[in-house]
């Protein structure tokens, strides 16, 4: 019964070797150990999750108990059911991929052993994160990938741009943290367990008052925020954009930043009984969806179109949590990580071709030099704008029916929101293609005869993730469809005993979900059309547009001045308050106290005794006969 | 006053005499000569206690106590021979260099 632990195991073994003696061993055997123990641990998913499959029975793994304080007994136990079995497929199988394609991606780099230790060690964390019993194992999985993700994004460290991208992470990271750990203490107040399975039944019928519900969901979701990249703590994601392409894939588009998801989904008891902290969630991933889209309609550097995608497409999960349908998000997530990591490595493909440029203003006509990269990238982009039957149009189909139909808080602004962001999507991921694949070549001279297609390692991969962004979700249907052809949907039908069925409202008939159904894609097809239309047919009008909106182009292009907020409001109070209130008064005044005043009354007593010390012997003899005449003088009078 | 009261009266006579020459006396030699007597005093303590109690290890304690003393003499001597031939002087008042 071994078997759970391993999977988080073998990659810290591949950790250990590749980071102690990497450097020492020939490239392929440190590639291979790196891609192996993953490919391992991704076998011994697959067999553990055919056994869930079957039986439904959860697995339990206890280690060690980590800490026992009265009370409070932490052990280190592994726990496998439906919800965890799916992020576990995501993550070794996207992960060991990713290891593949970084042995192509990263052949030429000098620190390749070093790159594998930190790329093996993330994934030891993430499944930690992924199977942890209770808060405290999960917790530690949950800093281990902020570690992880912060020495990855500043792996080229040598560039002070990109180690202090790497800082970013780690320290709005921390923000969300705090929320993440109070959380966690209200729940231990509470409910006096941190188990996750304890925790949702003690508050499904606790009866607590509902505004602690809701600032416990809150704290939750903070933390969740951080994590995910969501308002108003996205700040760091388009900046991690500096560490390696796979790594954006694997952390920053597959995983990672979807450990929020898991995390609503993991306590949806206590967000089921917090209907405020629900509406915060649903309110704060519709406007991260719909500000994430519009942010990628502005940026000219592909991994950042990719990057404000990413922190969309999370939005669209949250929304979907927050509005009950758990299963829905946890769908999205799985369908989301193969496309984006597809779109993210055929991004690599690119970059690796043109080393290194990220501008697209400087890349266009590659279709011709790069056609299967370009399809493989096509399948990922049809899939994130929800062109049927590409998975992404089932799982996000799945969020808009619930943004309307959900009795968790649907409506129609949620789902006009949502539709909205849908069409945006579309468009600048078209505009991604065109500028990036077809139009005018404005690929600079000298990088014009290195471009090639990836190697074979590379091109496996994007083959493998291009053929699931199409096939992924057909595990997933909807349920009206599923019923009219007589087909069942597993995905949903899997995790319904941890994670409940979407809550509908009353009174909906199928034609409604149909036309939901069809007026999503008509949205879709219009944002491809319509880019179409301003980037390739006519170039111009996106120029006079641009023109034409000025101030709130900039305004959006700049990330609406979250990062200048940031910079100006919060570190510049921080420095102030760290300069004029902390430096001048209470440093002055500390000095004066402990130096100026205690240190001059220590030099005072000390001139005082050191008369004492008068070098005469007799003296000292002296001073033994008092001391020992008083010792008897009192040992006579009081004994 | 029986014998024992007058021979513990003597003792603490003869400690007092002795500490107050190491108190007082400036010659190193004399010094150490008094810090004998003090020592001497100690021993005829342990002597006439041992008498009166009719034990032995009071009397076998004075041994030790010979024994130690003669050891303490040989290396405070070579002390006072070493300070002598550093100042050139038996005065105490001529080795005070460790003043506070």
């Amino acid at each position: 019964m071994i078997k759970l632990t391993l999977i988080p195991l073998l990659p810290l073994l591949g950790f250990l070797i590749n980071g102690l003696m990497g450097n020492r061993l020939p490239r392929w055997i440190v590639s291979t150990i790196a891609c192996g123990l993953p490919a391992l641990s991704f076998l011994i998913t697959l067999i553990l999750f055919s056994g869930l499959a079957a039986n439904g029975v959860p697995l339990t793994e206890t280690l060690y108990s980590w800490a026992a304080l009265g009370t409070l007994n932490v052990d280190v136990a592994f726990y496998f059911d439906q919800v965890s079995a799916v992020m576990c497929l995501v993550v070794t199988g996207v992960g060991t991929l990713i290891h593949i394609y970084s042995a192509g991606y990263m052949s030429h780099d000098e620190s390749q052993p070093r790159y594998f230790a930190y790329l093996n060690l993330f994934l030891f964390f993430m499944l930690m994160l992924v199977l942890g019993k209770n808060m405290i194992v999960l917790f530690a999985g949950w800093e281990g990938v902020g570690l992880a993700s912060y020495l990855l994004i500043g792996f080229w460290y040598k560039d002070p741009e990109k180690s202090a991208a790497g800082m970013k992470a780690f320290i709005v990271n921390r923000v969300g943290d705090t929320g993440f750990v109070l959380a966690a203490f209200l729940i231990y107040f509470y409910a006096h367990t941190l188990d996750f399975q304890a925790i949702n039944s003690y508050f499904a019928t606790a009866n607590l008052p509902v505004s602690t519900m809701n600032l416990i969901g809150i704290l939750l979701l903070i933390g969740a925020c951080g994590k995910s990249a969501q308002l108003p703590l996205h700040v760091w994601l388009p900046d991690a954009m500096a560490g390696p392409t796979p790594v954006s894939a694997l952390i920053h588009a597959a995983t990672m930043v979807t450990a929020g998801v898991y995390l609503l989904s993991r306590a949806n008891g206590v967000f089921l009984q917090a209907p405020g902290a629900m509406e915060v969630v649903i309110w704060g991933g519709a406007l991260t969806a719909f500000l994430g889209a519009t942010m990628g309609l502005t940026q000219y550097n592909l991994k950042k179109v990719l990057a404000y995608s990413t922190m969309s497409q999370i939005g669209y999960m949250f929304m979907a949590c927050g509005l009950g349908s758990f299963s829905a998000g946890m769908f999205h997530l799985y369908t989301h990580a193969f496309f984006k990591a597809c779109l993210f490595l055929g991004a690599g493909a690119v970059l690796h071709a043109l080393h290194g440029e990220e501008d697209m203003r400087n890349m266009g006509g590659l279709y011709k030099k790069m056609p299967f990269t370009f399809y493989t990238f096509l399948a990922g982009s049809l899939a994130l704008c929800g062109i049927p039957p590409f998975a992404g149009f089932f799982s996000k189909d799945e969020i808009l029916w619930s943004a309307y139909a959900s009795s968790h808080g649907g409506s129609q602004t949620i789902w006009l929101i949502a539709t909205v962001t849908a069409g945006l999507t579309a468009f600048y991921m078209f505009r991604a293609i065109i500028m990036t694949f077809f139009g005018t070549d404005n690929v600079p001279a000298k990088l014009k005869h290195g471009i090639h297609e990836p190697p074979f390692s590379m091109a496996i991969v994007l083959l493998i993730l291009g053929v699931s962004s199409l096939m992924a979700g057909f595990i997933g249907l909807p349920g009206v469809i599923a019923e009219k052809f007589g087909l069942s949907s597993p995905f949903f039908n899997f995790l319904t005993p941890v994670l409940g069925h979407h809550a509908i409202r009353a009174g909906l008939t199928e034609q409604t979900e149909l036309m939901f159904m069809a007026i999503s894609i008509i949205v879709a097809c219009s944002g491809i059309f319509l880019s179409w239309l301003f980037y390739s047919r006519n170039p111009g009008w996106s120029a006079a547009i641009k023109k034409k909106a000025g101030g709130i182009y900039t305004a959006v292009s700049q990330g609406y001045y979250f990062d200048a907020f940031y910079e100006n409001v919060i570190v510049k109070s921080m420095d102030i308050l760290s300069e004029s209130v902390l430096y001048n008064i209470g440093e002055k005044l500390l000095n004066y106290i402990t130096i100026i005043k205690a240190g001059g009354s220590a030099r005072f007593g000390g001139d005082l005794l050191s008369r004492l010390q008068t070098g005469s012997v007799q003296a000292y003899v002296l001073y033994v006969l008092a001391g020992l005449a008083l010792i008897l003088w009192w040992g006579v009078t009081n004994v | 006053m029986d014998r024992y009261q007058f021979l513990t009266i003597l003792a603490g006579l003869i400690f007092s005499l002795g500490l107050l020459g190491v108190v007082l006396r400036r010659n190193l030699l004399v010094v150490m000569m008094c810090l004998e007597i003090m020592l001497n005093a100690v021993v005829l303590s342990f002597v006439s206690f041992a008498v009166r109690g009719q034990t032995l290890p009071g009397i076998a304690m004075t041994f030790f106590i010979y024994v130690a003393a003669s050891c303490e003499i040989a290396l405070a001597m070579a002390i006072v021979v070493l300070l002598v031939k550093r100042r050139g002087s038996l005065d105490l008042g001529a080795h005070q260099e460790l003043k506070g």
